[in-house]
């Protein structure tokens, strides 16, 4: 059993929670993630680290309440424990060379770009950071984002708070304004990657993703990860979860992220109502 | 009294057109009677042929003559003594090309059913909690066993009874690995799994479940941490696919996927939060026991047609008889001479059908099968809206990845030195699936137990 430390309400359906794992924390590096399961007969959920304490051998976690499972462990409470807790895994975010690094992050996604930014930040290089939400109340993270990078760009949709319009048009005006990138790393919706992606294209800047994929396992076994790169499969729990976002088939991913929608949907409206019951 | 009948003693069976809508088990085992009268028909030959063909040397003559007496508990003793997962073998060996391929009353007739009387001891010892004297407190030396599937838990039930302090990691949530995420539960109860892990424990091994060898520890860290030798049994569990158009869709499985999610993780129970599509028409890819496990489960989610589609004929199948005879008998639709080329899309991303193409057989390949080979013009489509590819499996790549020192050759499997257990790299052992790629739980229980002897060897040679 894993103990639930702290946790923390970020927005309405947001949390950060902190999880005593010394076997995970003695290793994370930024990029990995986890796999839980918060009871028998729960889901294996994949989660990326938000950030991690050797010292205490606690790791923190960021995620949405959006599904049953997140739902679930939304629900619990510090000093409460979940089930299983397993990693880290994936491949470690690989930077080297870097000088000047946009980092994006698209709404839950700045909780993974956070932690990228700090390390790049952290070990000199100048970091710009590009985040974009929906409105005012969905903005996670914002005095951490502000202290891990030189300049932070806030965008939202409807302009209630930050600069208003998307994150390509915010990374398009520090290009054009000449800030010159060794690389982009986007970590958001796949749709907002896509479009990132296709933006540093045509500058020729080299871009990391971050992919979300279904997964059951996260070790190689079941192939349900399987992302499209280069033409070619690559399962995101192994070979990842960080890609080339210039090769990386983002059609197939937004369309196979949908294969259970409606089951979830189901499962969530089922857990919600136990959940508002207990 | 020797029972000289030709024909083995029948077992039961739940009613195909009952059993294909559960997942309770297939076969239902002997009575006492039943196992006496069947145990009987063996000659208990000197020379014991059957002992030869299996791959963990059961001392079987030895225990069909305490079963025909009557001695279940002394019979599941002899077994226990040189196999340490005899329910297990006892439902899953494919005993036809094993021990009862050798028994000299299979030249006549039908060989005696050492399988099924291996399950019956097996069952009697869980049903009558006689399990022996396990309990065992270990001083000696600690080895690490990665993987707990069948060569693991071989390796590790061999170690522990010569002294040694086992851990044994698993990178899933429940100790098993095959035989708890891959083999159905119609054909292998879990609870026959968790009982012989149990049994393990019971005998001093320590299970660490969620534990990534390779991620949450590497190879190198074991050793640091004071384990004098490490077993890999990590098992051939990265699924391959066949590269054709459209497995990218919405309803395409991988086998491990698919029996992940229904085995593991349960999808079939009302409050199983797993998600699995229950397609009304499934195509299942490939030949093998894989191929008929993933087809019996669909039928069981409740699909009305499910196709097998293999390339070759069924003489070709690698599947167990025993295994292509249930699966014809729960209504699956076999599609021999028949090779996919596409999977085609309804438009939103989901399958709507994949297209096959009439195959003939060729000349024989490097392997002694006969090639198969496509008859030009013979394109059909089938509809379906799942599809499961049970193509073959390769050794994970984690463990190479991540431990300096080891090596694979270009299929993946760890390279092992003439006694087929002993890595390139010092102290570390490996065997099963892991090696030679995918194959049976036999042979990889085999394996586990020359692990360790070579480790206990190893052992004493560098105190």
């Amino acid at each position: 059993m894993f103990l639930i430390t702290k946790k923390k309400q970020l927005n309405e359906n947001t949390v950060q929670m902190t999880i005593k794992a010394p076997h995970v924390a003695r290793r994370a590096l930024p990029g990995q993630f986890i796999i839980f399961r918060t009871h028998e007969g729960g889901e294996r959920i994949p989660l990326t680290i938000a950030s991690y304490d050797r010292e205490s051998g606690e790791v923190t976690l960021i995620f949405q309440t959006v599904g049953a499972s997140t739902s679930i462990l939304g629900a619990k409470q510090e000093g409460e424990s979940i089930l299983d807790f397993v990693g880290p895994l994936g491949q470690a975010s690989e930077f080297e060379n870097e000088t000047r690094v946009a980092v994006i992050g698209g709404g839950l996604g700045c909780a993974i770009a956070w932690p990228q930014a700090k390390f790049l930040h952290e070990s000199g290089v100048e970091v710009d950071m590009i985040c974009g939400f929906r409105n005012k109340d969905a903005v996670i993270l914002e005095e951490e984002m502000k202290n891990s990078c030189q300049n932070l760009v806030l965008m939202t949709d409807d302009g209630s708070y930050g600069e208003k319009g998307l994150v390509t048009q915010g990374l398009k005006k520090l290009i054009e304004g000449g800030a010159k990138y060794s690389r982009v790393i986007a970590i958001g919706p796949p749709v907002m990657m896509k479009f990132v992606a296709a933006l540093t294209k045509e500058y020729g800047i080299p871009t990391t993703v971050s992919m979300n994929p279904i997964m059951i396992d996260g070790t190689g076994m079941c192939g349900g990860c399987r992302v499209r790169v280069g033409g070619e499969y690559k399962f995101a729990c192994v070979d990842g979860p960080d890609f080339d976002g210039h090769a990386v088939d983002f059609d197939e991913l937004i369309l196979r992220n949908r294969m259970y929608a409606e089951q979830e949907n189901h499962h969530r409206e089922e857990t919600c109502n136990l959940l508002k019951q207990g | 009294m020797k029972n000289m009948s030709p024909t083995r003693t029948p077992m039961k069976e739940a009613a195909p057109d009952i059993r294909n809508k559960n997942f309770s088990e297939v076969a239902l085992g002997y009575t006492a009677e039943e196992a006496m009268t069947e145990a009987a028909r063996c000659l208990g030959c000197k020379n014991h042929p059957c002992t030869d063909g299996c791959p963990v040397s059961v001392r079987i003559p030895e225990f069909l003559c305490l079963v025909a007496e009557g001695k279940f508990a002394e019979a599941y003793a002899v077994i226990r003594s040189t196999n340490s997962l005899p329910a297990v073998c006892g439902r899953v060996c494919p005993q036809e090309t094993q021990c009862e391929g050798k028994c000299v009353r299979g030249i006549k007739g039908e060989p005696v059913a050492i399988g099924r009387l291996e399950r019956f001891c097996a069952d009697f010892a869980r049903a009558n909690a006689t399990h022996g004297s396990l309990e065992t407190k270990q001083e000696g030396p600690r080895v690490a066993v990665i993987g707990s599937g069948p060569a693991g838990l071989a390796c590790a039930g061999d170690l522990a009874a010569a002294g040694c302090r086992v851990t044994v990691f698993e990178a899933l949530h429940a100790a098993g690995g095959v035989l708890v995420y891959g083999i159905p539960e119609f054909r292998l109860p879990k609870s026959i799994v968790a009982h012989e892990v149990d049994n393990l424990r019971r005998a001093g091994v320590e299970f660490s479940c969620d534990t990534v060898i390779g991620r949450s520890m590497t190879v190198d860290e074991l050793f640091a941490d004071g384990y004098r030798a490490v077993f890999i049994g990590s098992g051939a569990g990265l699924p391959q696919f066949m590269n054709i158009p459209g497995e990218g869709l919405c309803g395409v499985y991988s086998a491990n996927e698919y029996l992940t999610r229904v085995n593991l993780m349960k999808a079939y129970e009302e409050n199983a939060l797993t998600p699995i599509k229950r397609a009304r028409r499934v195509a299942v890819i490939g030949g093998g026991n894989v191929a008929m496990d993933a087809a019996r489960c669909a039928k069981r989610m409740g699909a009305e047609e499910v196709y097998i589609v293999y390339r070759r004929g069924e003489e070709e199948m690698p599947a167990r008889r025993e295994e292509i005879h249930h699966a014809k008998e729960e209504g699956i639709i076999f599609r021999l001479l028949t090779n996919p080329t596409a999977i085609l899309d309804d438009g939103r991303g989901n399958v709507a059908g994949i297209t096959v193409q009439k195959m003939e057989l060729g000349e024989p390949d490097a392997g002694g099968r006969r090639r198969p080979v496509a008859i030009p013009g013979s394109e059909e489509d089938i509809a379906v809206e799942a599809v499961i590819e049970a193509v073959g499996t390769r050794p994970n790549p984690l463990l190479r990845m991540t431990t300096e020192g080891l090596t694979a050759n270009r299929w993946g499997c760890i390279v092992v030195g003439e006694d087929g257990v002993t890595t390139e790299k010092d102290g570390v052992f490996a065997g099963g699936d892991a090696v030679t790629g995918a194959a049976t739980v036999i042979l990889a229980m085999g394996a586990g137990k020359a692990g360790a002897a070579a480790i206990l060897d190893y052992i004493k040679n560098n105190p």
